[in-house]
């Protein structure tokens, strides 16, 4: 296995930066903005975009973590036989209603986890717009799903996986390319 | 959660809580914690088991258990199926085997058995090869009821282990002293059982639980107090004088709750007879939780699906 890091501890902190800068232009009014993070490392994403968001702007938008393990595509007659995903915690502090809901992921991929958190998200509410916020686009997308705010856009092969570490659940910071070396 | 529990129930059927490792307990009831609040949503579904048909076939008389599933299919979007057996052939004399062979002919995902024989779930996952859940079989398991009362004590008490739970009843008939006796002992909590010597059956303590003849030994600084209904329905002869009798001395009424830890849990697994087992002012009092069952029920029976319906091969990458 060789791993070939892409963003350190500041490359993960500028590009949340800059992604926070781009959620307030965006939005206009932040009074709206909720922010949304998908589990697991969504979340303390989305907690982070937050603080800087209230960092900018002196209001810190509502945070909420959406586990979308009962709505993923790969379990049912598509795929037989399989390990149920582990369900997480859904937390919505505030009702979706009217929102301006940014999703917060940490790696965008086949966007099949995207369409599950839409459907998710819709069966709680009605939001007025949901965005899409991701820390790495790895590309390979297997649906017509593209990301609002990107933090690094990484080119990948299928056979490489892309590792995101924070702190929060990992205990080290950084954005890594794993692949299995043959032999 | 202290343990981290195997992600994984690599399982076709639920036969019992016999067969069950403590990992793949606490997997359900870790699982049945997070179905709980698919019920405070504003939509009370969640596509997961969309596409999948689940046949109800109950041969025996029940209200809470077959609701609590047909609500577990709907609220996952299965499809379901109910079957009494009074409004069926099995009253034209097909055997058991030939209505689920039928009923599988019919390409089912689960069929949900509630049998007056014990060992008739097994029997049909043995020869079925949709996944089989065992909703009560005789006087044997009823796995749902046990896991149940086991996360209706856990949301209360934080964990099972070191809990001290007396269940005091017809321990004779009762399929849900089995499967809690094996579940609560396995998960380390003090399993004490009481009963008159005429509903204690032979060899109870090897169940792994301590055996009482007077209910105040079993309640004395308990965390717990299950009370089983008198069965009145299954007994060829009654075991016990009169039921005015049985309420004297096994009944569960304030006095007696009074010997059992201040915030003891009151649980008893329904439909009660108020006045025999279980006086209505504890029945109806503060520290009963037997309503909280009923809804903590439909979670836990969530919970069993959607991990069943994972199948039994090899677990797929993400």
């Amino acid at each position: 296995m060789t791993r070939v890091q892409v963003l350190d501890a500041r490359g993960v902190a500028r590009a949340l930066e800059r992604m926070a800068a781009e959620l307030i232009e965006h939005v206009g009014d932040e009074t709206l903005l909720y922010l949304v993070g998908v589990q697991t490392r969504g979340v303390p994403l989305a907690r982070r975009l937050a603080r800087l968001v209230a960092a900018k702007t002196g209001h810190e938008p509502p945070v909420g973590a959406l586990d979308i393990a009962l709505y993923r595509d790969d379990v049912g007659p598509w795929r037989p036989a399989h390990q149920q995903p582990v369900l997480r915690d859904t937390e919505l502090p505030v009702g979706v209603d009217e929102k301006v809901v940014c999703l917060v992921d940490d790696v965008l991929y086949t966007g099949r986890t995207v369409r599950a958190a839409l459907d998710t998200l819709m069966d709680y509410g009605r939001p007025r717009s949901i965005r899409l916020a991701v820390l790495v686009d790895r590309g390979h997308r297997e649906l017509p799903i593209a990301a609002d705010f990107v933090g690094r856009a990484v080119p990948t092969s299928r056979s490489e996986d892309v590792q995101v570490h924070l702190q929060e659940c990992d205990g080290e910071e950084g954005v890594w390319i794993a692949k299995e070396v043959a032999g | 959660m202290s343990v981290k529990p195997a992600a994984r129930l690599r399982r076709k059927d639920l036969v019992g809580i016999d067969p069950l490792s403590p990992d793949e307990i606490q997997l359900i009831l870790d699982t049945a914690d997070q179905m709980r609040d698919i019920a405070a949503r504003p939509i009370k579904k969640v596509p997961a088991l969309r596409g999948k048909t689940v046949v109800n076939l109950f041969m025996e008389a029940s209200t809470r258990t077959r609701f609590s599933f047909e609500v577990a299919e709907k609220r996952l979007s299965a499809d379901s199926l109910s079957f009494s057996a009074a409004a069926s052939s099995v009253s034209k004399g097909e055997t058991l085997v030939d209505t689920a062979l039928n009923l599988e002919a019919m390409q089912p995902d689960f069929i949900v058995i509630r049998h007056f024989h014990a060992g008739a779930p097994h029997q049909l996952a043995r020869i079925l090869k949709s996944s089989v859940i065992n909703a009560g079989d005789g006087a044997h398991e009823h796995p749902t009821q046990a896991l149940l009362d086991a996360l209706t004590m856990r949301l209360h008490r934080g964990t099972l282990e070191g809990q001290v739970v007396a269940i005091v009843g017809d321990l004779q008939h009762s399929r849900v002293v089995r499967s809690n006796v094996l579940l609560l002992s396995r998960m380390g909590a003090t399993v004490r059982v009481a009963a008159p010597p005429s509903l204690i059956p032979l060899e109870m303590e090897k169940l792994g639980c301590e055996v009482h003849r007077r209910i105040e030994d079993a309640i004395a600084g308990a965390d717990v107090v299950m009370m089983l209904r008198i069965q009145l329905e299954r007994q060829g002869r009654m075991n016990f004088p009169t039921v005015r009798e049985y309420y004297d001395f096994f009944a569960l009424t304030p006095e007696r709750l009074k010997l059992a830890k201040r915030d003891c849990l009151v649980m008893h697994p329904g439909p009660m007879n108020r006045g025999v087992e279980i006086d209505s002012r504890v029945a109806d009092g503060p520290q009963s939780v037997i309503l909280e069952q009923v809804t903590n029920g439909v979670a836990v029976r969530m919970a069993v699906l959607y991990l069943l319906a994972g199948g039994h091969g090899e677990p797929t990458a993400d």
